[in-house]
């Protein structure tokens, strides 16, 4: 028995303990792709706070984008897989991918969200899981799925910090995080359009009774969406290939919002990072006692023990319900 | 004129409250049966029992699994493809571990054992609800595919990590392992999945089946007249799981034979018997089996027709099957959430007229 109290609590502590500078290396790559997890989060909060959906195909939406944007950039033409249209530069391409996000979001008001205004929240999820399926196939469609490269020339290499390597290119994901964050939170609250979605968010009959088009505004949320999308989606494209198993990190940041509510902007950065670095310290500590490869489950179980006691997650606005 | 109930009296109490209480239902459903059990056996091949049959039967079984706690207790469930994993281990360990247990008992167990497991993770749904159980029962897919994947012992310890069933015998006839006549797992699995599927039927129309249903339509509610929330979710979490287990573990011992668990039953196949439900009609046994029916059936069809009829690469007709899903399942939602089964309820009502306008 004590063998094992050893093997599984004293054992890890004290090798952070004894290597401080490797524990530190854990936790800033965990924080890094903490910061990841969040921007996906983020596209789920804008969505939810604003019109009640819990929007699955978040992390097909990122997908789409990078695939458009890789080829908008390689001059892909769309269905063919033939390299024939002149190549974009990087900030043209973006731009007119942000116009395709916004055409989507249009298109998904039109198709999808006005017919099912007023249905149970359960069913608009599984709606936007419908969605994620057609997104894939569409865009695996028109731009082909092999694994794509993607570079926008965000700066690469490392330095060190004292002991601690540090990567350039997550210095850069966590400064476009936090100015993405700032410029949000500015547009929330300091603006007309963001009143409005704050109000819609409030109470969709109040706000359509003193006049707030409920249609725009949704229409704006998902192309706001879409935006978080597309940053996200240049950052792990550029990190890890435009690929398929970029929808899947969607999944992943389904524990990170448990974690911090479904209503919080800063609930999400949190999250995201506490999911981040608890993965890394885990999957390196913990991980080679049971086999390894507990990063795909550890975060879902930390949010299901943190269900138990906090169900509105950290940030949350606390749930009544009523009769 | 020729589905309508006029003319037909009941008695007693039972004939009225019987399952199928038209003359028409039953001779269908007999029909049915007969066609599924004569005629299909007499004139089909391998390729028919092995690609479209059994394994419509064993999703069938699934769906309607997912069905009990989705469709009638309202708890959503991302976490079947590890539920059916859970089950194919179950069988796989129980076969080989006592070789002399009957067949059949070692599928209602391993439905037992994966109704314990489900029970587990359906503790959490006391306090949380909606797509938070969703996220919940995710952590019980992705915790389970990969205990399975990398304790050894679930295995036993096979180098390969392919977990493969042995030959076993029913009344004599050998119906797993590599040399079983595809014809006679057809029979079994179909013998199979109707009695637990009567069974289910049978138990979501009594007080069980009700008190569901009041805590799908409103907990709250429900709680208040007097429904216990946590034993009602917790027995439909574990009933769930006893009908996904043993289609997990039909899975493994009657369609494929050998398995790599975690790729199996990966969280595709939760969502393949999500879209049965929503696809069929959410709270419908019939649906379960309609929905079954069309996920499997949709994607041979299009491959036949797009390969092989226009010639196209079938790497297309994949994406276009995920197109095609996504698109149904929206569609299904907006204009007909109850399914496919609704949409037999509407030809029904239209039958008893036909061929009259009035």
């Amino acid at each position: 028995m004590m063998d094992f109290i050893d093997l599984v609590v004293f054992g890890p502590i004290l090798d952070m303990a004894e290597y401080p500078a490797f524990f530190l290396e854990v936790v800033f790559g965990g924080l890094m792709s903490g910061v990841m997890y969040s921007l996906v989060a983020l596209g789920f909060v804008l969505i939810f706070k604003a019109s009640g959906v819990f929007n699955f195909a978040q992390g097909v939406f990122a997908l789409f984008a990078a695939l458009t944007l890789v080829g908008l950039m390689t001059g892909t033409v769309p269905f063919s897989l033939d390299k024939a249209l002149p190549e974009l530069p990087a900030w043209v391409a973006i731009v007119l991918t942000l116009l395709v996000m916004v055409l989507l979001a249009i298109a998904v008001e039109r198709i999808m969200l006005r017919p099912l205004v007023n249905q149970d929240q359960i069913i608009m999820f599984m709606s936007t899981i419908g969605l994620a399926f057609v997104l894939e196939g569409l865009g695996d469609t028109i731009w082909g799925s092999e694994v794509k490269a993607l570079d926008v020339g965000i700066p690469t290499g490392f330095f060190m910090l004292g002991e601690i390597q540090i990567q350039v290119f997550d210095l850069v994901a966590a400064a476009v995080a936090t100015i993405l964050v700032v410029v949000l939170a500015l547009f929330f609250q300091w603006t007309r359009t963001g009143r409005a979605l704050r109000a819609v968010a409030d109470d969709h009959q109040a706000a359509l009774s003193v006049g707030i088009p409920l249609k725009n505004i949704w229409i704006i949320v998902w192309s706001v969406a879409g935006l978080v999308a597309l940053v996200a989606g240049i950052m792990w494209g550029s990190k890890s290939g435009v690929q398929f198993s970029l929808s899947l990190i969607a999944l992943k940041a389904l524990p990170v919002l448990i974690l911090g509510g479904f209503t919080s902007v800063p609930g999400a950065i949190v999250g995201g990072l506490i999911i981040g670095v608890g993965e890394k310290v885990a999957e390196v500590y913990w991980g080679p006692l049971v086999n390894g490869a507990i990063e795909n489950w550890f975060a879902y179980v930390v949010a299901l023990v943190f269900l138990l006691f906090r169900p509105q997650g950290l940030f949350g606005e606390k749930i009544i319900e009523r009769v | 004129m020729f589905y309508r109930e006029a003319g037909q009296f009941k008695a007693s109490y039972a004939a009225d409250q019987a399952i199928f209480p038209l003359r028409q239902d039953q001779w269908g459903v007999a029909l049915m049966l007969l066609v599924a059990l004569v005629v299909f056996p007499a004139f089909g091949n391998e390729y028919f029992f092995q690609a479209i049959l059994i394994p419509v039967m064993i999703f069938s079984l699934a769906a309607i699994g997912l069905n009990i706690l989705t469709g009638y207790c309202g708890q959503l469930s991302l976490g079947t493809g590890g539920f059916m994993a859970v089950g194919a281990v179950a069988c796989y360990k129980l076969t080989t571990g006592f070789p002399e247990l009957d067949f059949i008992i070692v599928l209602l167990l391993s439905g037992v054992i994966t109704a314990l497991v489900g029970l587990l993770f359906g503790v959490p749904s006391l306090r949380i609800k909606g797509f938070y159980l969703a996220v919940a029962t995710l952590a019980a897919q992705f915790f389970l595919s990969w205990l399975f994947n990398k304790v050894a012992w679930f295995q036993n310890y096979t180098p390969s990590g392919t977990i493969t069933m042995p030959p076993r015998d029913v009344f004599g006839i050998t119906i797993t392992g590599a040399e079983a006549d595809a014809m006679h797992r057809y029979v079994f699995c179909l013998v199979f999945v109707a009695v637990l599927a009567m069974a289910a039927k049978n138990l979501v129309r009594g007080p069980i089946g009700r008190s569901w249903m009041a805590i799908r339509d409103m907990d709250i509610a429900a709680e208040l007249i007097g429904f216990r929330p946590f034993q009602t979710k917790l027995l439909a979490f574990s009933v769930s799981s006893f009908y996904v287990g043993v289609a997990g573990a039909m899975a493994l011992s009657l369609w494929l034979g050998s398995v790599e668990t975690a790729e199996a039953f990966d969280i595709n196949v939760s969502f393949q018997v999500l879209f049965m439900i929503i696809i069929g009609g959410l709270g419908s046994m019939l649906g379960s089996f309609l929905g079954a029916a069309f996920i499997v059936l949709t994607p041979i069809m299009l491959t036949n027709v797009m390969v092989g009829g226009l010639g196209l690469q079938a790497v297309t007709a994949k994406h276009f099957e995920f197109m095609l899903f996504g698109g149904l399942i929206i569609f299904f939602l907006i204009v007909e959430p109850h399914g496919m089964a609704r949409l037999w309820q509407i030809i029904k009502e239209k039958l008893r007229m036909w061929p009259f306008p009035h």
